[in-house]
C-alpha cells in the first residue's frame, strides 16, 4: 500500500515540477505548485501510518500555507495582468541586471 | 641588567662640576632662539645675547671641569646616568654622559670655538632676516656635538652624531630659496646616510659580541670578545670607519663637505672645519681599543687618511672660490687627523685637532670678513654681483691695505696651517707626519710628506691671491672695502692668538734646540693606555728613525723647509703675477684643469652613481609602483572583480523558468551528494 501512495506521489510531483519548467502560463504553474504541494501532503499522510502522527499535523500546516500562499500568488498575478495584460511569465524579465 | 659603574667608584674621589648643564645650556638657548624666531623674528636682542651666552656659559664649565681635573689628577672616567632611556630584557641603555679627559678635551674645543664663533655671528648675520632661526639652529649644533663627545655609551653618541648631521643640514641649507644651496643641503645629508648606516651597523656587531654599548664596558670586555686581528673585529670597526668616513668627509665620501660651503661662513667654520668634521677622528680615538684590535682597518684608516690629504689638497691647487680652497684643505687635514690615529698615533691625532679647530676656524673667518666687506662694498655702489663672484680668489687682491687686521689674521692662520714654526700647525702635524714614518709606513709617510708640501703651496696662493698682488676690485667698489665690526675681529684675534700657542702644548721631545713639553700627550695619556698597549704588544714600539735615514729632528727641519720654501716661492709669484679677473681669466688647462674640476669625482659619482640610481628609481616609479602596484595589483584586482561581476550578471536573465532549473539542478545535485555521501 505504502508502495503505491509515494509512487502516486512522486508521480504528481513530477507532473507538477514539469509544468512549473514547461508552462508560460503563470495559473498553469501555480495550480503546478499547488500539486507539487499536494503530491508532498499524500507522501506525508503514508509514511504517518508507519512514523507517527507529526506527518499529519504537518499536512495541515501545508495546506494552511499553501491557502495563504494562493491568495497571495493569485494577487500577485492579478496586479501583473493589470498592468502586461498577459500572464505569460516570459514577459516578466525586469529582475535581471 | 648592565649596571652602570656608580660615579663615585669610578672617579676615585673626583667629582665634575655641573656636566649636565654643559649640555643642557646650549639646548635651553635652541628653546629660547627657537621661540624667539617663531615670535618675534624681528627682534635681535634676544639672540645676541642668549645665543653667544650660553655657550660661553658652557664654555666655562667645562674649564672649571679641565682645572679640577688637573688639579685632581683624575684619570678615571666618570659617567653620570641620568635616566634610563632603553631597556629591553638584558639589554639597557642609560642616558649617560661620560667626563674623561678625551671627552673634556673635545668639550672644551667645541664650546671654545663656538663660542668665538657665536660671536663673530652676531657680527657677519646681523642684516640677515633670519637671525634669531640662525641662533637657533647654531645652539642646537652645539647641544647635539656635546652629547656626541660627552656620551658614555653609543647609542647616546649616535643621537649626537645624527643631530649634528642634521643641523648640518639645516644650516647648509639655510638660505633654502636658493635651490643651488637647498641641494647642497640635501647631498651633506644623503652622503652622510651612507655613512650613519655603517656606523649602525659596527654598533649591532659591537653589540653582538660584546653584550654592552657602554663604552666602558665594550672597551673593557673587547680584548676577551674579539680576539686580535679577527674578522669579526675588523669587520666590525670596518663599518664604524665608514660612519667615520662619511661624517669626516674622507675619500669616498668626502663630496659633500665642499658644497657645504653654500651655508653661511660662520657654520662654515664651526661645523664643517672646527667640530662637525672631525667627529669620525673622535669616534677612532674614542673606540681606540677597537681598532688597536683590528690591524687592518687601523692600516686602511691611515691609508685612506693619507690618501686623501694627497687628493684633496691636490684639488685646493685650483680651486678659486676663497672658502673651498679652505674646504678642501680642511678634508686634506683631516686626511692627517686619520692618518694619526690609524697608526696608533691617537694623542697627535687628538692633538692635530685641536690646533687644527683654532686655525681653521681661524681662515673661515678671516674668509669671511673678506667676503663680508665685498659684499658690502658692492651693495654700496649698487651692484649685487652673485656670491661666486663676489667670493671668487681672482676678483680679489690687494687687500691687504682695505684689510689690514683680516689679512694678518689670515696670514697667521695659513702659516699655521702650513706648518710654519712656529705656528700650532707645525708641531701638530710634524708629529703625525713623524709618527707615519716611525711606523715603517714609507709610501704613506712621503705621500704626507708630499702633502704638507701642496698645504704650503695652496694656502700661500689663497692668501696672497686675496691679500697680496695688485687689485682686481674695480677702483669705485675698492674704496668702500671696509675692516669688519669689531665683534667680528676680537674672535679672528682671539682666534690667530690660539693658532700661534697652541701648539706649545706638546713640543715633540725629538724636534731640535726646543724644550720637549708633552702636556697634551700626557693629558690624554689615560685615555689610550689600553689601546696603546695591545699596539705595544703586537706592532712593537715606534722606531726612532725615518724609513729612509735620518731622526725626527732632521725630518721636522727638512718639513719646515719643504712647506717654508714652498710657501715664500709660491708667495712670490703670485703676488707678483698679473692675473685676470674671474670673468676675464680663461679655464686652466691640461693638468690644471683636472685640479680645477675636482679629478672629475663629482662627475664620475653623478655618472655611476647618482644617474643610474635615479633612472633606477624611475623604472621602481613609473614600471613597478606605477605598473605593478598600481597597474596589476590594486587597479588590476578592482578591474577583475568587475569583470567577474559582470559575467556573473549575465547569469540573471530574469526569466523565471530559467531560474527554477536552475534551483532543480541545484536540489539534484545536493541531493545526489547527501545520498551518494
Amino acid at each position: 500500500m505504502l508502495t503505491e501512495s509515494l509512487l502516486l506521489s512522486a508521480f504528481l510531483f513530477t507532473i507538477g515540477v514539469a509544468g512549473v519548467l514547461l508552462r508560460r502560463n503563470a495559473i498553469i504553474i501555480f495550480m503546478c505548485i499547488e500539486i507539487m504541494l499536494n503530491a508532498v501532503n499524500l507522501a506525508f499522510i503514508a509514511l504517518s501510518r508507519y512514523v507517527g502522527i507529526e506527518g499529519q499535523i504537518f499536512v495541515f500546516f501545508v495546506m494552511v500555507v499553501a491557502a495563504a500562499e494562493a491568495a497571495v500568488g493569485l494577487a500577485i498575478i492579478i496586479a501583473i495582468f493589470r498592468h502586461y495584460e498577459s500572464v505569460d511569465i516570459q514577459n516578466f524579465n525586469l529582475l535581471r541586471w | 641588567m648592565v649596571a652602570l659603574p656608580e660615579p663615585a667608584a669610578a672617579g676615585a674621589g673626583w667629582e665634575p662640576f655641573l656636566p649636565g648643564w654643559i649640555v643642557l645650556l646650549p639646548l635651553l638657548g635652541f628653546l629660547v632662539n627657537g621661540a624667539a624666531a617663531l615670535l618675534a623674528p624681528g627682534r635681535k636682542a634676544i639672540p645676541t645675547w642668549v645665543g653667544p651666552g650660553v655657550i660661553g656659559l658652557s664654555f666655562l664649565i667645562v674649564l672649571a671641569n679641565l682645572v679640577s681635573i688637573l688639579g685632581a689628577g683624575a684619570a678615571e672616567p666618570v659617567v653620570r646616568s641620568y635616566w634610563t632611556w632603553i631597556a629591553a630584557g638584558d639589554f639597557e641603555v642609560a642616558a649617560a654622559l661620560q667626563i674623561d679627559r678625551l671627552s673634556i678635551v673635545m668639550a672644551l674645543v667645541v664650546t671654545g670655538v663656538s663660542f668665538l664663533i657665536h660671536v663673530y655671528s652676531v657680527g657677519y648675520m646681523g642684516a640677515d632676516p633670519g637671525y634669531a632661526r640662525y641662533f637657533a639652529y647654531l645652539n642646537l649644533f652645539v647641544f647635539f656635538m656635546l652629547v656626541l663627545v660627552l656620551a658614555a655609551n653609543f647609542p647616546v653618541l649616535f643621537v649626537g652624531w645624527e643631530g649634528v648631521g642634521l643641523c648640518s643640514y639645516l644650516l647648509i641649507g639655510f638660505w633654502f630659496q636658493e635651490p643651488a644651496k637647498a641641494a647642497a643641503g640635501l647631498k651633506a645629508f644623503i652622503v652622510n646616510r651612507i655613512g650613519d648606516f655603517g656606523f649602525l651597523v659596527g654598533l649591532f656587531m659591537l653589540f653582538a659580541y660584546t653584550g654592552s654599548l657602554n663604552f666602558q664596558q665594550v672597551f673593557a670586555a673587547a680584548p676577551q670578545a674579539f680576539t686580535y686581528g679577527s674578522a669579526a673585529i675588523t669587520i666590525t670597526t670596518l663599518f664604524l670607519f665608514l660612519g667615520c668616513v662619511g661624517k669626516s668627509a674622507q675619500i669616498p665620501l668626502y663630496v659633500w663637505l665642499p658644497d657645504a660651503m653654500h651655508g653661511p661662513t660662520p657654520v662654515s667654520a664651526l661645523i664643517h672645519a672646527a667640530t662637525m668634521v672631525t667627529a669620525g677622528v673622535y669616534l677612532v680615538a674614542r673606540a681606540s681599543v677597537l681598532f688597536a684590535l683590528a690591524p687592518f682597518t687601523s692600516g686602511l684608516v691611515a691609508g685612506v687618511g693619507a690618501l686623501t690629504a694627497l687628493f684633496a689638497a691636490s684639488i685646493a691647487l685650483q680651486q678659486f672660490d676663497i672658502k673651498r680652497v679652505i674646504a678642501y684643505s680642511t678634508i686634506s687635514q683631516l686626511g692627517y687627523m686619520f692618518a694619526g690615529v690609524g697608526v696608533g698615533a691617537y694623542a697627535a691625532g687628538i692633538f692635530h685637532l685641536f690646533t687644527h679647530a683654532f686655525f681653521k676656524a681661524l681662515l673661515f673667518l678671516a674668509a669671511g670678513a673678506v667676503i663680508h666687506g665685498l659684499h658690502h662694498a658692492w651693495a654700496r655702489v649698487g651692484k649685487h654681483p652673485t656670491e661666486d663672484e663676489v667670493q671668487d680668489l681672482r676678483n680679489m687682491g690687494g687687500l691687504r691695505d682695505a684689510l689690514p687686521w683680516t689679512s694678518w689674521t689670515a696670514w697667521a692662520g695659513a702659516l699655521a696651517l702650513a706648518g710654519i714654526f712656529p705656528f700650532a700647525g707645525f708641531f701638530s702635524k710634524d708629529e703625525i707626519i713623524w709618527s707615519v714614518g716611525a711606523r715603517g709606513l714609507t709610501i704613506l709617510w712621503a705621500v704626507l710628506l708630499l702633502t704638507a708640501a701642496l698645504t704650503a703651496f695652496y694656502v700661500a696662493r689663497w692668501a696672497a691671491m686675496t691679500f697680496s698682488g695688485e687689485t682686481r676690485v674695480p677702483g669705485d667698489v675698492r674704496r668702500h672695502v671696509h675692516e669688519a665690526p669689531t665683534v667680528m675681529m676680537v674672535p679672528l684675534i682671539l682666534l690667530a692668538a690660539g693658532s700661534l700657542v697652541a701648539g706649545w702644548l706638546n713640543v715633540a721631545p725629538g724636534l731640535p734646540f726646543l724644550p720637549g713639553v708633552s702636556r697634551f700627550h700626557d693629558f690624554l695619556a689615560p685615555v689610550f693606555e689600553q689601546a696603546e698597549a695591545i699596539w705595544l704588544a703586537h706592532a712593537g714600539e715606534f722606531e726612532h728613525v725615518a724609513p729612509v735615514g735620518g731622526d725626527e729632528g732632521l725630518w721636522a727641519i727638512v718639513t719646515l723647509a719643504l712647506a717654508g720654501g714652498v710657501l715664500y716661492a709660491v708667495f712670490l709669484r703670485v703676488s707678483a703675477r698679473r692675473l685676470l679677473p674671474a670673468a676675464r681669466a680663461p679655464e686652466p688647462s691640461g693638468f690644471a684643469r683636472l685640479l680645477y674640476r675636482k679629478w672629475y669625482v663629482d662627475e664620475l659619482y653623478d655618472r655611476f652613481i647618482v644617474r643610474p640610481v635615479l633612472r633606477a628609481s624611475d623604472v621602481f616609479w613609473r614600471v613597478v609602483d606605477q605598473g605593478l602596484i598600481d597597474g596589476v595589483f590594486v587597479n588590476g584586482s578592482g578591474a577583475a572583480s568587475r569583470a567577474a561581476g559582470w559575467a556573473l550578471s549575465r547569469l540573471q536573465t530574469g526569466d523565471v523558468s530559467t531560474y527554477v532549473v536552475a534551483v532543480l539542478v541545484g536540489v539534484l545535485i545536493l541531493l545526489a551528494a547527501a545520498l551518494g555521501g
